[in-house]
């Protein structure tokens, strides 16, 4: 059992780990066959775990339709939505489900006039939400508050024609706050993030760390 | 040096001049290095500035033809564009290349692609307003490669770093090593601590990648590390996903977590659940749990996109503590303003290290540190040189 929970799962994290390193270096067409192999598996995996997604999400909601939770009715919407979406799947615009998948039909319909417009909606809160947090961090309550608040107004006033119209330094200073002290910022995290990728990669390759499996080492 | 010995190279002088069209000196054709294969490619010296010349390749597979029409140009690119396959060579604006994959069968617009371990015989023609001049013809045989000579200064790189923090690793077990204190990290307990106190749960979110995504199992790692922690304070753990193979795995490391910590009848399998496979339904399934259920404190790690900041502001809304830790960079600035705690960057990696004080793991945090003091001394040398006009070291360290 040991052998199947522990050293298995080492043993391909290592073969994998070390042929993906490995093909990162060889352009020949065999190493690219191996790739895409590899690849093809991933979406086999990817396949059946999305039925054990599928299979979560469906219990989660029904048992807090079944126990009258609080927001059980979202559940039910939950409910709903599958239900008609594979409707329209199957039916697929009256071809069928073994057919391509129509690019027109009530399937279309509800992707585009449903998911998508809720997609965007969520995705406009956005614009309220950068608002409160900015009016939380700006208070100039510390130095360094005070020169965020700086900074950004200037990078704000910067981006649009007001900046320039008020004084050509504006967009000038705009643009070195940008590519100076952000850009020297952006780099030292990347420098750290790659770094520590890499002695990750090592932990996890070499099977030093093991949380992942969970239980600890 | 080494990758030119391998190449099939044949130089010759210019053998035709005709009234006014010379050909061009040094005509080269080889393999194309760092390939797959399926290609050859041809090199030649610049034509002189202003002259207008358009050149044709032709290919055949015996040496008295046919030749076929493999491209024409106007414009072919100068060796120096390519300094993966040429280097940074000075001479190297002196020349042309093109890069030969095909040519036409003559059949219509039919094309039949270059066979690796087939020699191919080339010919350069050079159109001129008195006409076309072609060249000799070179023979080469398309192959493809072992080793990408333009990834040697990142192989090294990489060689070099994993040895210096295996180098750590293997300290870490014979002496105790300094690890700076990431206060992050020291609140885990803390946000732990209150949600048992509150009598709440603890919700942890993955980021939005895949489970092939180092961020995405640097934030599994301390989902194993904050499980057994909620197993031994018996607190609730809720871990919202969006990939299923996350899921799945997430699961299993809260199921052996429970385990470890002898709790195995205190975990539920409905805890690490599926709430949406989609960003913003995943962001507004999340957001109505935080709103719902109000747990005490939400831990956010991995990589995060525009999902970030709507979490976060509604989860601040709530009165949970949150900590949040991802090395997406653009989102960062969500994260430091609205959550008590963040781990920037490397932080997220050296998590699951921290909190598990093993010392194993902790040498390679040393390590990590130690590889990043010297490639800071490089970029500082670097720099120097570069603002003296050297670029050999800027050079040497370019992704190619």
């Amino acid at each position: 059992m040991l052998f199947l929970t522990r050293t298995l799962p080492f043993l391909f994290c290592f073969v994998f780990g070390m042929t993906g390193w490995v093909i990162y270096y060889v352009p020949h067409e065999w190493a690219q066959t191996v790739e895409r192999e590899i690849a093809l598996w991933l979406r086999l995996v990817y396949a059946f775990a999305y039925f054990l997604g599928l299979f979560s999400l469906l219990s989660l909601h029904w048992s807090k339709i079944r126990q009258r939770q609080a927001g059980w009715a979202y559940s039910l919407i939950v409910y709903i939505s599958f239900g008609v979406m594979t409707l329209f799947v199957v039916y697929n615009d009256g071809h069928g489900p073994f057919a391509a998948q129509a690019t027109t039909g009530p399937y279309q319909w509800m992707f585009t006039s449903v998911h998508v417009a809720s997609s965007a909606t969520m995705f406009s809160m956005l614009a309220f939400f950068i608002s409160s947090a900015a009016y939380r961090t700006f208070r100039a309550r510390t130095p360094e508050a005070a020169i965020l608040l700086v900074s950004a107004i200037i990078v704000m006033l910067g981006r649009v024609p007001i900046g320039a119209y008020i004084s050509d330094i504006i967009p000038d200073t705009m643009q070195w706050l940008m590519s100076v002290p952000n850009m020297a910022a952006k780099r030292g995290i990347l420098l750290g993030v790659s770094l520590g990728a890499i002695a990750t990669s090592l932990r996890i390759i070499f099977g030093i760390e093991r949380s992942y499996l969970g239980g600890g080492d | 040096m080494s990758k030119i010995a391998s190449w099939i190279t044949v130089t010759v002088m210019a053998l035709h001049v005709a009234a006014g069209a010379a050909m061009p000196l040094a005509i080269e054709v080889y393999d194309t290095p760092n390939d797959a294969g399926g290609s050859l490619t041809l090199t030649w010296s610049r034509a002189v500035a202003g002259a207008s010349s358009w050149y044709s390749v032709y290919v055949a597979t015996a040496a008295d033809g046919p030749f076929r029409l493999a491209t024409t140009t106007a414009t072919p690119g100068l060796k120096s564009a390519e300094p993966g396959l040429f280097g940074y060579d000075d001479d190297n604006d002196g020349y042309h290349v093109l890069h030969i994959s095909d040519y036409a069968t003559g059949n219509g617009e039919e094309r039949e692609s270059l066979k690796d371990g087939t020699t191919y015989f080339v010919r350069l023609g050079v159109q001129t307003a008195a006409g076309e001049v072609v060249g000799a013809a070179l023979s080469a045989t398309p192959r493809g490669n072992l080793f990408n000579t333009s990834k040697w200064n990142n192989l090294i790189l990489g060689i070099g770093l994993s040895f210096v923090i295996l180098l750590y690793i293997s300290m870490a077990r014979r002496k105790d090593l300094f690890i700076r204190r990431i206060a992050g990290l020291e609140a885990l307990d803390e946000a732990l601590g209150r949600a048992t106190e509150m009598g709440k749960s603890v919700l942890f979110v993955h980021g939005l990648k895949g489970m092939d995504q180092i961020p995405t199992i640097a934030a599994v790692s301390i989902l194993g590390r904050v499980a057994q922690r909620t197993a031994r304070f018996d607190t609730d753990l809720r871990v919202a996903n969006v990939d299923p193979v996350v899921m799945s795995v997430s699961q299993e490391v809260v199921k052996e977590a429970y385990l470890q910590e002898g709790r195995p009848d205190a975990y539920r399998p409905d805890s690490v659940f599926m709430a949406a496979t989609e960003q913003f339904s995943y962001a507004a399934a999340v957001e109505g749990i935080m709103v719902r259920d109000r747990p005490a404190a939400h831990i956010l790690m991995g990589y995060f996109y525009a999902e970030s900041l709507l979490l976060t502001e509604t989860g601040s809304t709530t009165g949970a503590i949150q900590i949040a830790g991802t090395d997406s960079y653009t989102q960062l600035p969500f994260f430091v303003t609205t959550c008590d705690y963040t781990l920037m960057g490397e932080e997220l990696y050296a998590a699951s290290a921290y909190l598990s004080r093993e010392p194993k793991l902790l040498g390679s945090l040393k390590g990590q540190d130690v590889g990043k003091a010297l490639i800071i001394g490089l970029l500082v040398v670097g720099t120097v040189l570069a603002t003296f006009g050297v670029d050999t070291l800027t050079h040497l360290f370019a992704a190619l």
